[in-house]
């Protein structure tokens, strides 16, 4: 048996599918946002495209950055890279405190117009949450259980894949859901410094007055970040259940 | 056999344990107990090297527990502690599998050793196997808890608190049910507790500890006929030193020949057990049945007085 907001999460997945493969029969809605004669429907290219590579590029940029961030966190809960742990938490802010807009600004000089730039802001943004949250959850086990893991005779390798890792994933997961949320919105202003994202179909909505494009831009990209949140956050759930959280 | 020899650790300025040398038998249950910051725990935890000593050496065998890396050292020694510490993402199975699995045992070798186990501590294999440890009682966690200490079969098995999360019920019995085991598998156990009862009750021997010496290390019977210091007096309790003494011994070690009328006691009861049952039924002699059910004789009032008297 379904519940309601299982049913409703599964309608929205379908009307986005809809809109995207078929846009067409969602005219009608969008018409009244328009003037005469002005197209209702983004018409510089295929939205299913856009919001793929929008997909590709958030989660190239959340991989690269959960890598970094765990391995990190790994490496400064670590006694051996402890003294590592101030360093790592300044860089890893900065990257949180500088403006994607910024970094964008940044990057287009030395790579270019297009995906890099963006991905480099993508990443840097999207390290903190996993960062901190992966920390929180390695530092956070109970005392009990590692010294049961020690006293097992396991490795600091084997207590880290088999103990730390697992029990520390669903806050990981948390932190990872928090960044790929930020970085779906954050993506659209890729298109500013010519990345292939939904950002484009916003943008061409400000540059000709078009409020219909702003508004299915926005809201592909509202409902995508929900549906995704949602998943992980169901993927998180799941792991925490059978631990007995 | 573990020797114990001249083990000291300080932190800084402090020393937790100071000096302390102790040769502990094989087979034999050996139970340290002293109060919180006495370092008793600290000494258990030395001897699978959880914590390294500041100077002296501990010999397993004969070998020097450092002649392995640390983590293969602690494969072959059992290791239960308060709250069981159990793995909450594993299901029981995988739990007691833990150190088989570690050593690289076969999977049909594991699969017979975890039923066994499970068995042995009256936990079915088909229904609590696949369970995780939350969805166990208190009693049961703190049994597969053992277990999985026990799984690889180590000849040592170190206890630190292991029943001090259970009530008084489960208590005693998981204190019945780990003698048994021990001399089913004929480990020598080392258990750390700072319950008085739960020392006489186990022990072959007790360690007290107080501010990181020890300062007796004696059988129950010597423990209470003579204490060491005025330390080992008071925590034994000088009020309680008869019946501790009464409850060391069988009521076998206690029959007299002759006869009694009324209900019987079984000659495997304490002889604190048999002290009770008189006092409360009112009589000066109880029958004694063995183990068959045939009468052996009687135990009387004056003849466990006798015996719970101290040295004149």
């Amino acid at each position: 048996m379904l519940r309601l907001p299982t049913l409703f999460r599964l309608l929205a997945f379908a009307v986005l599918i809809a809109f995207l493969v078929q846009p067409q029969w969602f005219e009608p809605l969008l018409r009244p946002l328009v003037q005469e004669n002005a197209p209702a429907i983004y018409n510089q290219g295929s939205l299913l495209q856009l919001t793929l590579l929008h997909l590709r590029t958030v989660a190239i940029a959340t991989a690269g950055a959960t890598v970094v961030a765990l391995a990190l966190a790994i490496l400064v809960t670590r006694r051996s890279g402890a003294e590592f742990l101030p360093l790592s938490r300044s860089l890893v802010n900065i990257g949180q405190t500088f403006p994607p807009v910024a970094v964008l600004a940044l990057a287009v000089p030395i790579f270019g117009f297009g995906e890099k730039p963006t991905l480099i802001a993508l990443f840097l943004y999207g390290l903190l949450p996993i960062f901190e949250n992966a920390l929180t959850g390695l530092t956070t086990l109970p005392p009990s259980i590692m010294e049961a893991a020690r006293g097992t005779g396991m490795t600091g390798r084997q207590r880290l894949m088999k103990i730390e890792l697992p029990l520390a994933m669903p806050v990981i997961l948390a932190g990872i859901r928090l960044s790929v949320v930020i970085s779906l919105a954050t993506a659209t202003i890729g298109s500013t410094v010519a990345a292939r994202t939904l950002g484009e179909v916003i943008i061409a909505g400000l540059q000709s007055n078009n409020l219909a494009f702003v508004v299915q831009g926005g809201l592909i990209v509202a409902v995508l970040a929900v549906l995704i949140h949602d998943a992980l956050q169901a993927a998180e759930r799941s792991l925490g259940s059978r631990m007995g959280r | 056999m573990i020797e114990i020899e001249g083990i000291s650790k300080r932190y800084g300025e402090t020393t937790v344990v100071r000096d302390v040398s102790l040769t502990i038998a094989p087979r034999t249950v050996t139970v340290i107990v002293g109060t919180s910051g006495s370092g008793k725990t600290t000494l258990l935890r030395i001897i699978n090297r959880l914590v390294e000593p500041t100077s002296g050496t501990i010999k397993l065998d004969g070998e020097d527990n450092r002649s392995l890396p640390d983590y293969e050292l602690r494969r072959r020694i059992g290791y239960a502690i308060q709250g069981h510490g159990l793995f909450p993402h594993r299901t029981v199975a995988q739990n007691i599998a833990t150190v088989p699995t570690l050593l690289g045992w076969d999977r049909a070798r594991i699969e017979a050793k975890v039923n066994e186990l499970l068995t042995l501590f009256q936990l079915d294999p088909v229904a609590f196997g696949p369970r995780y440890p939350h969805e166990l009682s208190g009693g049961q966690q703190q049994r597969v808890g053992v277990a999985r200490a026990l799984a690889a079969e180590p000849k040592v098995l170190l206890m630190d608190e292991p029943f001090g999360a259970l009530d008084p019920i489960i208590r005693a019995k998981a204190q019945d049910d780990l003698l048994a085991i021990q001399k089913h598998f004929e480990t020598t156990i080392v258990l750390v507790t700072h319950d008085m009862e739960e020392a006489f009750h186990l022990a072959d021997r007790i360690a007290v500890m107080d501010k990181g010496e020890v300062v007796q290390y004696a059988t129950p019977a010597e423990m209470l006929v003579k204490p060491a210091t005025v330390f080992v007096e008071s925590l034994i309790g000088a009020g309680e030193r008869p019946f501790r003494l009464l409850a060391i011994d069988t009521v076998a070690d206690a029959v007299e020949p002759g006869v009694a009328e009324g209900e019987a006691i079984a000659s495997s009861a304490s002889q604190r057990e048999a002290l009770s049952m008189l006092l409360w039924s009112g009589r000066k002699a109880l029958p004694v049945v063995g183990p068959d059910g045939a009468v052996i004789g009687k135990v009387s009032l004056d003849g466990l007085a006798q015996r719970a008297a101290g040295p004149t």
